[in-house]
C-alpha cells in the first residue's frame, strides 16, 4: 500500500500550484492513472480523502482518468494499445511485424493534470 | 465578493520527486563508477540469502556495500554483517517499497570507493517496481517454491528489471515448478531480460551470475572514463 505516499506528493504539488495561483480553495483534483502505476483507484480516493483534510483542498473532489497501455514496436513503429496486460489473451507480439521487441511507452505515468479552483 | 471559478491545467508527475531523487542518486553513483543494482522480489525469495552467497564470492576482488530496505527489523542487514559484508538498514516504518528519499538520507554513509552496492528492497513484487532508486540495473526474483505464474501477474516488475533470477533451484525436483514456462512469460514480457537458475544453498549459478555482475561494472566503467 503505497498509495498514501503518493497522495502526500500529490498534495505537496497541489498547495503549490493553489498558492501559485493565489487560490483560496481547491474544488476540484484530476488525476490520471496508468493502468500499470501501480496505483489501486479505490485505495488512492479513500487515501485522498483522509489526506484532504485540512487542507486547501479540504472540499476538493477527485477525478481519476484510467490511462491504457500502451506499446510502441522497436521494429516497425506499430503501436499497440491494451487496458489489461494481465488478461490471458494478451500477447506481447506486435501484431503488424510479429516481432517481440515491444517497448512500454504508456500506462506507468501518474499524473496530476488540473486543478478547479476558486479565487 | 464574488467567488471566481477557474480551471488550473497542471500536468506534473507525481512521482516526479521521487524521479528527480533518483537521478541525481544515479548521477552521483556512476561518477564513482559504483554499479547500484536494485532487487525486487516477494518476501522470502531468497534475496539475502542471495547476496550473502554472492557477496562472498565478490568481495575478495571487489569493494561491496549492502542496502537492506525492511519494514521494522534490522535482521536483514545483521545477517549481511555476519557475512562480512557493510551494510545499512533503512526501515520504512509501514512502506511497502523504498523510495530515493529514503535512500538519499543515508547516502553519506555510503563510501564513494566501492564496486557494488546492493538495495534489497521491500518484499513486494508490486509497489517497488513503480520507485526508481537511482540505481543501473534492477533483478526480479522469483523463487521456486513460489509457482511458476508469476510473471504475468506482476508484468510491471518484469517489464523494468533486466535481469531475472530463478532462486532455490535446489527445490525443482520437489516442486510443479516449470522453469521454461517462466522463462518463456518473462521474456514474452520482457525479451531483453538476462536469465540466471541460482540456489543460495547449493551454489548452482552463483558464479554465473557474479561473472555477468562484473561485466556489467566493467562495461558501465568503460563507458564513463
Ligand atoms: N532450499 C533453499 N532455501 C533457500 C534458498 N535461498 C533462501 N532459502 C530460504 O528461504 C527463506 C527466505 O530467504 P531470505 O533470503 O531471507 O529471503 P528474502 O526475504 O527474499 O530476503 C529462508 O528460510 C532461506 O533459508 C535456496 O537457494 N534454497
Ligand atoms: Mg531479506
Ligand atoms: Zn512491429
Amino acid at each position: 500500500m503505497h498509495e498514501l505516499s503518493l497522495v502526500a506528493d500529490l498534495f505537496t504539488i497541489i498547495e503549490e500550484q493553489a498558492s501559485r495561483a493565489g487560490a483560496k480553495r481547491v474544488t476540484k483534483v484530476s488525476v490520471s492513472v496508468g493502468e500499470l502505476a501501480g496505483v489501486v483507484p479505490e485505495l488512492f480516493r479513500s487515501a485522498f480523502q483522509s489526506y484532504k483534510k485540512g487542507t486547501i483542498a479540504d472540499k476538493a473532489r477527485l477525478q481519476l482518468k484510467m490511462v491504457k497501455i500502451k506499446f510502441k514496436c522497436r521494429n516497425c513503429g506499430h503501436e499497440l494499445t491494451t487496458r489489461n496486460i494481465m488478461d490471458e489473451s494478451f500477447s506481447y507480439v506486435c501484431p503488424a511485424c510479429g516481432s517481440k521487441d515491444m517497448e512500454l511507452i504508456a500506462g506507468r505515468d501518474l499524473y496530476l493534470e488540473k486543478l478547479e479552483i476558486e479565487t | 465578493m464574488g467567488k471566481e471559478t477557474k480551471e488550473l491545467l497542471v500536468l506534473e508527475d507525481i512521482l516526479g520527486s521521487n524521479k528527480k531523487i533518483a537521478s541525481s542518486i544515479r548521477k552521483k553513483l556512476t561518477e564513482n563508477g559504483i554499479l547500484a543494482i536494485n532487487l525486487l522480489s516477494a518476501p522470502g525469495s531468497g534475496k539475502t540469502s542471495l547476496l550473502e552467497k554472492i557477496g562472498q564470492k565478490l568481495k575478495n576482488k571487489h569493494k561491496i556495500g549492502v542496502i537492506e530496505g525492511d519494514i521494522e527489523t534490522e535482521r536483514d542487514a545483521d545477517r549481511i554483517r555476519k557475512a562480512g559484508l557493510p551494510a545499512w538498514q533503512i526501515t520504512t516504518h509501514g512502506a511497502c517499497h523504498l523510495e530515493a528519499k529514503m535512500l538519499a538520507q543515508i547516502f553519506d554513509q555510503i563510501p564513494a570507493d566501492l564496486d557494488f552496492l546492493f538495495i534489497e528492497n521491500v518484499g513486494n513484487l508490486v509497489c517497488p517496481a513503480s520507485f526508481d532508486l537511482g540505481e543501473s540495473l534492477r533483478i526480479v526474483l522469483v523463487s521456486t517454491p513460489e509457482g511458476d505464474d508469476k510473471p504475468k501477474k506482476y508484468p510491471e516488475a518484469f517489464i523494468t528489471s533486466q535481469v531475472l533470477v530463478l532462486t532455490k533451484c535446489d527445490l525443482l525436483p520437489y516442486l510443479p515448478f516449470d522453469t521454461d514456462r517462466v522463462i518463456k512469460e518473462a521474456l514474452e514480457i520482457n525479451p531483453h531480460l538476462k536469465v540466471f537458475k541460482t540456489s543460495a544453498t547449493s551454489g548452482e549459478g552463483l558464479d554465473e551470475l557474479g561473472a555477468f555482475l562484473e561485466a556489467e561494472l566493467k562495461q558501465r566503467r568503460s563507458q564513463h572514463a
